[in-house]
C-alpha cells in the first residue's frame, strides 16, 4: 500500500462469502485490471466534476430537443412520425407551434450541433473515470454490482446514441436496423440510467468542485501541476507519473476538441453565407447561385417523379369538402399568390431560408368548401417513400404564411424540390413539406 | 427504523435511494428494449449488439489503443532528455485533434455514405477526405511553427 492512500475497513455485504472469494480467489481477466496501472497525474475528482458538470448541462439539453423534435412530427396523427408506436415513452401530445418560423430550424440545430460538440466531453468524461472500469475486485456489495451494471446502460446508451445520431447524419446506415425506433428507445435508456446517475452522485461532484478553485487552476501552468489528494473516489493515482499536461491544458484541449467539431460543421445550420464552412458536414456543401441551388433531401429521380407524370395532366385534388376540387397548375396559378421566407429544417440539424411563393392552404380549405377542420392529410405523387404523405395541424393549416408553394426566389420550383407544388409551412420538420403534392384531404 | 436502515445498508451496501434508483434505471430499460422488440422482432439483436458493442469497443478497443499511442509519445519524448515532459503537447494536440475528427466525421472522410446519400441530396462525398487531410496538415504544421517560436525556448529554461 502506498502512503497517504485513505485506508478504509474492507467490508463486504450480502452474501460476503461470494464477494470475499471474487476478491481473494479471482483473477484479472486482463492487464487492464492491473494495480497501479493508471498513472496520470491529472486524473481526480475535481477534473471529472468538471467534465460532469458540462455534461450535467449539455446533455439534458440535447435529450429534450431530441424529445421535442418527436414531438413536432405530431405523433397525435396516425403514421406522422417515427418509431410509430410508442406507448408511454413520449412527451405528452400538444400541438406543435408555428411561431416562431425558426423554432424547429433551433430546435435541430441545437440537438445536432449541441450532440457534435459533447462528444469530446463525453470521451474526456470516460477517460477520467476509467480506472473504476478495470478496478479489482469488480464489486463488494450488491449495490455495487447493481450500479455497475446501471453503468454499463448509461455508457451504452450515450454511446449508442452519439453512434447512430453521428452515422444517420452522414447517410451511412451501417447498423443496418432502424435509425429512428434505435435513437428514440436508445434515449429513453439513456434517461433513466442519466437521471438516477446524477441523483446518485451529485453531492460527489458538488463537493468535489468545491475542493479546488477553477481560477486557481486556470493558472497553473504544468510545471506547478500536482495530483489532487487521495480520497475515496479511486480516481486519483497512488504512483502519479509526472505532469506533461496540466488541468487548464486538459480542460483547453477538450474545449478545443468541441470547438473544431462545432467550427467545421455548424455552417449547415446557419446556413447559407456560413454553409462553407462547416467543411466537414456533408450538408456544407454548396449547389450553386440559382434560385433553386439549395440543399436536396430527396432527389426526384430517387423518388420515382419524371417530368412526364408531372406533366401538363398533372391535377392537384382537395378532398374533405361537399364534393372532391379537381385544380390544374394554371388554376393554381390563377389564386391569389403569397410570399413566404422560411426555412426548411432538417432532423439531421442542416437548413436552409428561402423565399416561397404560392397559394395559402387555407385558400385551399376554404376552396374545397371545408369550415370544420381537425387535419389535413397531404400526398404526394411518390408512392413509396416514408414520407410520402404527411398530415399537418389545423393550426398549420391555417397559418396564414402555411403555403402550397408553386415558387422559389421567383423561379418555378425544380424537379428535384417538388414541382410542380410543394408544402411549405412554418416551424415544420423539414421531411413534412411533402413534394410533388397531388392530393390534399381535409378532415374535420 | 435507523437500526433497520443500518442493517439494510451492510447487507446491501448502499441506500434504499439506491435500490429505487436501480430499480428505474433498470425498469425504463426494458420498457424500451421490449419497445424495440415489438417495433423490430426481426432483427432487435443488432440494436443490442450496437449498444453492448458501443461500450465495449470504446473500453477495451478505443481507450487502450488511444492510451498506448500517448504512452509511446511519452517514451519517445523520455528517451530525448533535453526536452520538457510538456514538449508532448506539440504532437498530442494536433493527433487528438485530428484524430477526433476523424472519428465524428469519419463516415464522409471514408465516403462511407455515399450509396444512400447520392440519391438523397444529388451531392457526393468526394471532398472530406482531401479536407480532413489538410486540416491535419494544418494542425501539425501550426504546431510545428508554435514549437519552434516557443517550444524550444521552453524546453531550455524547463
Amino acid at each position: 500500500m502506498t502512503a497517504g492512500k485513505v485506508e478504509e475497513p474492507v467490508t463486504y455485504g450480502f452474501p460476503a462469502p461470494l464477494f470475499q472469494a471474487i476478491e481473494q480467489k479471482g483473477r484479472p481477466p486482463g492487464p487492464l485490471f492491473r494495480p497501479g496501472l493508471f498513472r496520470s497525474p491529472i486524473r481526480g475528482p475535481w477534473l471529472t466534476s468538471v467534465f460532469a458538470l458540462v455534461l450535467l448541462v449539455g446533455l439534458p439539453i440535447v435529450t429534450i430537443t431530441g424529445l421535442l423534435s418527436y414531438a413536432a412530427y405530431e405523433p397525435r396523427f396516425a403514421e406522422n412520425a417515427f418509431p410509430r408506436d410508442v406507448g408511454p415513452l413520449r412527451l405528452p401530445y400538444f400541438a406543435w407551434p408555428t411561431d416562431p418560423a425558426w423554432l424547429y430550424r433551433l430546435n435541430q440545430g441545437l440537438h445536432v450541433s449541441l450532440g457534435l460538440a459533447l462528444i469530446p466531453v463525453v470521451l474526456a468524461k470516460l477517460w477520467s473515470v476509467v480506472p473504476k472500469l478495470f478496478a479489482w475486485p469488480p464489486a463488494r456489495s450488491l449495490s455495487q454490482l447493481l450500479e455497475r451494471l446501471s453503468l454499463l446502460l448509461l455508457v451504452g446508451s450515450i454511446l449508442f446514441e452519439i453512434v447512430t445520431g453521428v452515422f444517420n447524419i452522414q447517410y451511412d446506415y451501417i447498423w443496418k436496423f432502424d435509425f429512428y425506433t434505435a435513437h428514440y428507445y436508445g434515449a429513453w435508456v439513456f434517461i433513466g440510467a442519466f437521471v438516477v446517475h446524477v441523483f446518485l452522485h451529485f453531492p460527489t461532484m458538488r463537493r468535489s468542485l468545491k475542493a479546488r478553485s477553477m481560477r486557481a487552476e486556470l493558472r497553473t501552468p504544468v510545471s506547478a501541476t500536482r495530483p489532487e489528494p487521495m480520497d475515496e473516489t479511486g480516481l486519483v493515482s497512488p504512483d502519479p507519473a509526472e505532469p506533461t499536461i496540466s488541468r487548464r491544458g486538459a480542460l483547453a484541449l477538450v474545449g478545443g476538441g468541441s470547438l473544431a467539431v462545432t467550427v467545421l460543421s455548424i455552417g449547415q445550420t446557419l446556413g447559407d453565407g456560413f454553409r462553407p464552412t462547416a467543411l466537414l458536414s456533408v450538408r456544407g456543401q454548396d449547389y450553386g447561385d440559382g434560385p433553386n441551388d439549395f440543399q436536396v433531401n430527396r432527389t426526384a429521380g430517387v423518388a420515382g417523379i419524371t417530368p412526364e407524370l408531372v406533366g401538363t395532366g398533372y391535377r392537384l385534388t382537395l378532398l374533405g369538402g361537399p364534393m372532391s376540387v379537381t385544380l390544374s397548375l394554371a388554376d393554381l396559378f390563377a389564386m391569389e399568390q403569397h410570399t413566404a421566407r422560411l426555412p426548411l429544417a432538417c432532423v439531421e440539424g442542416w437548413s436552409t431560408v428561402q423565399t416561397w411563393t404560392g397559394v395559402r392552404l387555407r385558400d385551399l380549405m376554404a376552396l374545397a368548401g371545408v369550415e370544420e377542420l381537425d387535419r389535413a392529410n397531404v400526398r404526394s405523387l411518390e408512392r413509396a417513400g416514408a414520407f410520402a404523405q404527411a398530415t399537418l395541424s389545423d393550426r398549420q393549416v391555417r397559418h396564414r404564411n402555411s403555403l402550397l408553394a408553386l415558387q422559389v426566389n421567383g423561379a418555378d420550383l425544380s424537379l428535384d424540390h417538388g414541382f410542380p407544388a410543394r408544402v411549405i409551412v412554418p416551424a415544420l420538420p423539414g421531411v413534412h413539406n411533402t413534394k410533388w403534392v397531388d392530393e390534399i384531404e381535409f378532415f374535420a | 427504523m435507523s437500526r433497520a436502515l443500518t442493517a439494510f445498508r451492510a447487507t446491501y451496501g448502499a441506500s434504499p435511494w439506491q435500490v429505487l434508483g436501480m430499480a428505474l434505471t433498470f425498469g425504463l430499460a426494458l420498457v424500451a428494449a421490449q419497445r424495440v422488440y415489438e417495433a423490430d422482432s426481426e432483427s432487435w439483436w443488432r440494436y443490442a449488439i450496437w449498444f453492448v458493442g458501443a461500450a465495449v469497443v470504446h473500453d477495451l478497443v478505443l481507450f487502450p489503443a488511444y492510451a498506448a499511442l500517448d504512452r509511446g509519445l511519452a517514451g519517445v519524448r523520455a528517451a530525448l532528455p533535453r526536452m520538457a515532459p510538456s514538449t508532448v503537447n506539440y504532437v498530442r494536440v494536433p493527433t487528438v485533434l485530428s484524430g477526433l475528427l476523424l472519428l465524428v466525421f469519419g463516415a464522409a472522410i471514408l465516403q462511407r455514405g455515399e450509396v444512400a446519400f447520392t440519391p438523397a441530396s444529388g451531392l457526393n462525398q468526394d471532398v472530406f477526405a482531401g479536407r480532413w487531410l489538410l486540416i491535419t496538415a494544418v494542425l501539425f504544421l501550426a504546431s510545428g511553427l508554435l514549437y519552434l517560436v516557443r517550444g524550444r525556448r521552453s524546453a531550455r529554461t524547463a
